[in-house]
């Protein structure tokens, strides 16, 4: 086919703009937030919008990314995340193949490299890895011709997380910009947290983080936030002061043994989320929590399946997250220059 | 008799107080004259015009994995790879398979240098058995075998109370105890260093505070002991200080520091390339300031590389899995005239003293100088030749530098060991 | 977009004449249907979108009947996704009214290969199951790549394959009109 022939039949060769300059995507991979702009952001969020439509329909699936393969490589286990970005897939008529694999590869010597080399065999168009190592996702990008998504890399980042609860939020909220957005528990350990302060700083949010001064990391002020937008108290009440969004982070169980805090019935009277408490925020303040949720832990009961609780929400937008993101980084990808069809 | 002529070099000898334009004649392995216009019959020439010629560099931390790991260093690759750094001598670190705990090791470290290295090596014997930290090692017995320092490097010695054994104990051998500072329960397993950038990057970091603590209990330790404490690979503003003081009030203290610590901070660890992990890690911009402060000021005593091979296929492995270390002979000396003699922070003279005559008296060896006499150990290198780093061209076993590709002011030109050169670069030199 | 524009070379339809092809079309609609009952018209993103609430509001005005209007994004059913230059914004469709049974009249402003067509019928048939699909557009420029042909059109227009044809409509653009535009060289 001669590009001439499929030239752009109408004026229409300029697409919709978000902040004035023509949007795309533009990038292969989606390691983490912190490599996004603004556009990127808002383009990702817009293209979620519209593709949720597809999971009301009767037929909840699109032939957009027929062919295409999609691996979900998965060295940690999660149900929730590896199911989302499956339906993500499939929605969008791409193959999906599931690899859990745990740490005995490892064990056996061979490296994240190894294994990459091995999936290229299948020639895939999309590598979705969850890894507990920081910085996995990075270095497959660095040795695989495939478009990489970050889908949780240790304590770095999660960014589809992210993705999905700045969707949520605007289910409920006109604009990320000059929102309040608490986000309280362990943030040392947190990819979520991360991902969330990167993009939430960048769309104009101001976002405080509280947890134990055990569960604060050095320098985590100056997150995403070269304004200084970001604030960090180990004062609950503090936190929830004025707060639109209050994001609950879930405990692990060992950090108990670890000595970050002596016990979990003493995390729970400083940093666990009450109805009381909740006096502090807005009154239409939303609650929100990655799960899965430790009841009376982080989180009581009474909050977390109250009238504010988005939690549920969370979780419907994540496939149209996930979609969009497989959808923007296949189409992202280099191609020889030719117009766009009308 | 076989004699070498090193002709119009700018002899450089801070032990002799020489600078200046000169001929050194060297016979039998030993310096046997320095003057203007030697005339020696018979004997090879090296024109030398427009290089520096200095006593021979001296590297007191190396990490050379034989024996055990020879897939990623020998004794004569390690060797090979000292010489192109202008090395003519360096001391072997004892955590290799087996660990370098009793004579038999410290022997065999010697006879392969013998057979195969084109530098002398000094082994250092462990300070503990198996540097597990429990047991003192045979510190006499590896004395007597040849070890010229004792160390657990690769971690601290965590037992104060072992320490001081140590120190009391090697007392009568006049060798120095090299501390790899780092309170292993404060670094908590942690893989750069603690700060921003671990943050952001979501790798657990290893305070400073780890070295810092551990920095300063032995040199209390030192004072009590009267023991000379040689701290390895100093990282820290707050090491530094604490070395400063110790001098200040007659402590034995010394200390080192490597060449990533003062040029590279841990803003490079951000694209997770496992060739910036090492131990102690890459610090902050503060620490690079207060490393060449120290430097500067007389605080650090000499520069090492802390050269730490590691195979291809384990630095590939996700950071927080890869070993620590990075190989540095070869670049070394570059790194040094780049960042510090260039920009006007040390002068050439004082270069020398703290890769050669500076080490050479820590580990009581009657190296670093030319005088007449001595072994005939010298390095030859342009301080203002512009080149770059290539990884391709290593001697060394392994690959794991982050300086691939680095361009680089001030190159070695010739080595020589006991009158022998074992190195002359293909720039300066043809045949 | 390159410094240089596209040449305007010929005006195809005036406001004026958009207005009046527009009522005409409603009028064959109506007639070729026998009247509205079960029809829907369906604008394809973007230039179909507001022809088809035109068309709506032509048969309004003709017989006070309202008929359902909705819009298609054909974007995920492209067949050049992964050879395109500029990677399409996918929109939201909104068909917010069951399509069996209906007669559902596909709109859009300009037909020219017939993939465009060809994947809005794709996407209509994941809606349900229309008891009809038909045609309408405002030009029919010719070079169809599929075997598609429109029922309703506005004019038919005999291009070179390198030209383009703008349609303008005060909605998107804040001007009406067709034209004929050769790209600069």
């Amino acid at each position: 086919m001669s590009p001439e022939a499929i030239a752009p039949e109408s004026g229409a060769s300029t697409p919709p703009t978000s902040r004035g300059g023509p949007v795309s995507f533009n990038a292969k991979h989606l390691l983490g937030i912190e490599p996004l702009s603004v556009d990127q952001i808002q383009l990702i969020l817009e293209t979620a919008k519209s593709l949720r439509e597809i999971s009301t329909r009767p037929i909840k699936k699109v032939p957009t990314l027929r062919g295409k393969t999609v691996i979900n490589l998965f060295f940690e286990a999660s149900t929730r995340t590896r199911t989302s970005f499956e339906i993500a897939a499939k929605r969008l008529s791409a193959d999906a193949i599931n690899i859990s694999t745990s740490s005995s590869s490892i064990v056996k010597g061979e490296t994240l490299v190894d294994t990459a080399r091995n999936l290229e065999a299948m020639a895939p168009d999309v590598i979705v890895i969850r890894h507990s190592s920081a910085g996995a996702p990075h270095q497959l990008a660095g040795t695989c011709s495939a478009c990489i998504v970050n889908a949780g890399d240790g304590a770095h980042e999660h960014p589809t997380q992210a993705l999905l609860d700045a969707l949520t939020i605007l289910d409920h909220k006109p604009t990320l910009k000059g929102l309040r957005v608490a986000i309280i528990g362990d943030i040392a350990h947190s990819r979520v947290a991360r991902s969330n302060c990167l993009l939430l700083g960048k769309m104009g949010a101001r976002v405080t983080v509280c947890g134990p001064p055990t569960l604060l990391p050095v320098g985590f002020d100056r997150i995403g936030s070269a304004d200084g937008s970001l604030a960090v108290t180990d004062r609950m009440d503090d936190a929830l002061e004025g707060a639109d969004v209050v994001m609950m982070l879930r405990i692990q169980m060992e950090r108990q043994r670890e000595a970050f805090f002596p016990s979990v019935r003493e995390y729970f009277r400083y940093y666990g989320l009450t109805a009381r408490r909740m006096r502090s925020a807005k009154p239409d303040a939303i609650i929100m929590h990655p799960g899965p949720i430790n009841r009376g832990v982080e989180i009581a009961s009474e909050v977390a399946d109250g009238p504010y609780s988005v939690i549920l929400g969370q979780v419907a937008s994540g496939v149209a997250i996930r979609m969009a993101v497989l959808y923007l980084v296949i189409g992202g990808r280099e191609h020889p220059s030719r117009a766009l069809e009308g | 008799m076989a004699s070498l002529l090193v002709r119009n070099g700018r002899v450089l000898d801070p032990a002799q107080e020489l600078d200046g334009i000169s001929d050194v004649l060297l016979e039998d392995g030993r310096v046997s004259r320095i003057a203007r216009g030697l005339q020696a019959p018979g004997s090879t020439v090296l024109d030398a015009s427009g290089l520096i010629v200095a006593p021979g560099l001296i590297d007191i931390h190396v990490h050379l994995r034989e024996p055990g790991r020879e897939d990623e260093e020998t004794i004569q690759s390690g060797s090979e790879a000292a010489a192109v750094g202008g090395f003519t001598s360096i001391c072997c670190m004892p955590n290799t398979d087996p660990v370098n705990d009793n004579p038999a090791v410290t022997s065999f470290i010697l006879k392969e240098a013998e057979r195969g290295a084109l530098t002398r090596v000094f082994p250092i014997g462990a300070i503990s058995v198996g540097s597990a930290g429990e047991r003192l090692a045979e510190i006499g017995e590896m004395v007597n075998a040849g070890a010229i320092g004792i160390s657990d490097d690769g971690k601290g010695v965590m037992d104060g109370q072992l320490m001081r054994r140590a120190m009391e104990y090697s007392l009568p051998f006049k060798i120095p105890l090299i501390e790899h500072c780092e309170d292993l329960n404060l670094s908590a397993r942690g893989c750069m260093n603690e700060g921003y950038h671990s943050t952001v990057l979501g790798l657990k970091g290893m305070s400073r505070t780890a070295e810092d603590a551990m920095a300063a209990r032995d040199i209390m330790l030192a004072e009590l002991t009267g023991a000379h404490i040689h701290i390895a690979h100093l990282s820290t503003r707050g090491a530094a200080d604490l070395v400063r003081q110790g001098k200040k009030k007659g402590i034995h203290v010394t200390c080192e520091v490597c060449p990533h610590h003062f040029t590279l901070s841990d803003a490079a660890c951000r694209h997770y390339d496992t060739n910036t992990k090492m131990s102690p890690p890459l610090r902050t911009e503060d620490d690079i300031e207060a490393l060449r402060e120290a430097i500067v000021d007389g605080t650090v005593d000499c520069i090492v590389t802390d050269h730490a091979p590691h195979n291809p296929n384990e630095k590939m492995l996700e950071f927080d899995r890869a070993p620590f270390g990075i190989i540095g002979l070869e670049t070394a000396l570059g790194l040094v005239l780049t960042h510090l003699y260039h920009p006007g922070l040390i002068s050439l003279r004082r270069v020398v003293e703290l890769m050669s005559t500076q080490p050479a008296q820590l580990i009581n060896q009657p190296l670093g100088h030319l005088k007449a006499g001595t072994a005939a150990d010298l390095t030859l290198f342009d301080p203002d030749a512009e080149w770059v780093y290539d990884l391709g061209q290593t001697k060394s076993k392994s690959r794991n530098s982050p300086f691939h590709g680095t361009a680089l002011k001030g190159r070695v030109a010739a080595t020589i060991v006991a009158g022998k050169i074992v190195y002359q670069s293909p720039e300066y030199f043809k045949e | 977009m390159s410094i240089m524009g596209p040449i305007e070379k010929e005006e195809l339809m005036s406001s004026d004449q958009i207005a009046r092809t527009i009522r005409r079309l409603a009028r064959e609609i109506l007639d070729h249907n026998r009247g509205q009952h079960g029809l829907a018209l369906v604008g394809i993103r973007r230039r179909g979108v507001p022809l088809a609430e035109r068309l709506a509001r032509a048969v309004w005005e003709m017989q006070a009947v309202k008929v359902p209007v909705g819009h298609l994004d054909i974007n995920l059913y492209r067949d050049d996704l992964s050879t395109v230059a500029t990677q399409p914004i996918v929109q939201s469709s909104e068909i917010d009214f069951p399509l069996s049974q209906k007669i559902v009249v596909l709109v859009d402003d300009v037909l020219f290969t017939g993939r465009t067509v060809r994947a809005a019928m794709d996407a209509l048939v994941d809606y349900g199951r229309p008891k009809a699909i038909q045609l309408c557009v405002l030009i029919d420029r010719g070079h169809r790549e599929l075997p598609i042909q429109a029922h309703f059109v506005g004019k038919a227009v005999e291009t070179d394959a390198v030209e383009m044809v703008e349609v303008r409509l005060n909605e998107i653009d804040c001007r009406e009109g067709v034209l004929l535009v050769e790209p600069a060289s």
